[in-house]
């Protein structure tokens, strides 16, 4: 019988998987960037799990928004990096701070 | 064992596995195909629970759009990834430690919590029977009522981040020759054409 702490705990290795990855790969921010969508997602199975098992729908609406300001921080994310990366050459994460105005 | 427990096995294992992938993975692009494997087990797991719209939701935004934006951004820099992965060792223990810590933290929850006997009390919006109005149906019912202003700001957030991402990548390159329609529209035979006579056996 596959329960509630079943999903959880899915959620839960994907969340700590998402982290490692930003600690694994401190240079890289394109894997940084998919290290925080891979949370993002944990957090929906999350939610959706809890959704389900309570029978409330707003966790399911909820998870629409955190869905949505994923895809826009991605977008903006990528697009950051587009940027530095045609200035610098390189995106290593090292040199980020000299973006600071 | 049931279906349902294998396929959420199936499922379970496929997205921890290539969530795992994504962040070991050499090469980035094999990190970006990991990252859809892992997407499309998180869908299926929401099948499983029943959400269907928030799976197919998954599908098309994660996969379709978010996914691909990071292949094309891998695909189009022209980055030295070897260097890149060169400190992967030294920071992989500290990694490790606090992955272990963190997981240790939520196995810590594990078993010593309940739901409380309030809580179907406290339900916002009950899901309604699945007889009656299934997963999409319910969900549309309740984004176009009772949420429509977090909706419409979810919309703004997207438009937002749409204009910021063109904003950032935009770029006008002086070195290069752009048409002018204007200009173009604007000559007339008269200025552009030059006759010349020629006289035989000589040029201009």
């Amino acid at each position: 019988m596959i329960t509630l702490e079943h999903y959880l705990t899915v959620a839960a290795l994907l969340f700590v998987i998402g982290i490692f990855g930003i600690f694994l790969n401190r240079k890289n921010v394109i894997v940084i960037l998919m290290s925080i969508e891979l949370m993002l997602l944990a957090v929906n199975i999350n939610l959706v799990a809890f959704s389900v098992h309570l029978g409330d729908l707003v966790g399911q609406i909820f998870t629409l928004f955190v869905l949505t300001v994923a895809a826009a921080e991605a977008a903006i994310g990528l697009a950051i990096l587009v940027c530095f990366f045609r200035n610098r050459g390189t995106i290593a994460v090292e040199d980020v701070n000299v973006m600071k105005g | 064992m049931t279906v349902t427990a294998l396929a959420f096995y199936l499922f379970a294992f496929t997205g921890v596995g290539a969530g795992l992938l994504v962040v070991i993975a050499r090469n980035p692009v094999h990190s970006v195909l990991w990252l859809i494997l892992s997407f499309f087990s998180a869908a299926g797991l929401f099948v499983l629970m029943g959400a269907e719209f928030v799976a197919m939701l998954l599908a098309i935004v994660y996969v379709g759009a978010v996914a691909v934006l990071f292949l094309f951004v891998v695909m189009m820099l022209d980055v030295d990834f070897a260097e890149l992965k060169s400190g992967m060792q030294r920071y992989l223990p500290l990694g490790l430690l606090v992955g272990l810590i963190l997981l240790i933290e939520l196995g810590l929850v594990y078993g010593h919590w309940n739901v409380s006997d309030a809580a179907a009390g406290l339900r916002q919006s009950p899901t309604p029977p699945i007889e009656e109005t299934h997963n999409t149906l319910a969900l549309g019912r309740l984004i176009y009522t009772d949420y429509i202003y977090l909706f419409q700001a979810s919309g703004l957030i997207l438009l937002v981040a749409m204009i910021g991402a063109i904003v950032l990548t935009l770029r006008h390159r002086e070195d290069i020759k752009r048409q002018n329609v204007v200009q173009q529209m604007h000559r007339d035979p008269a200025e552009a054409i030059e006759l010349r006579d020629v006289k035989p056996g000589q040029g201009l």
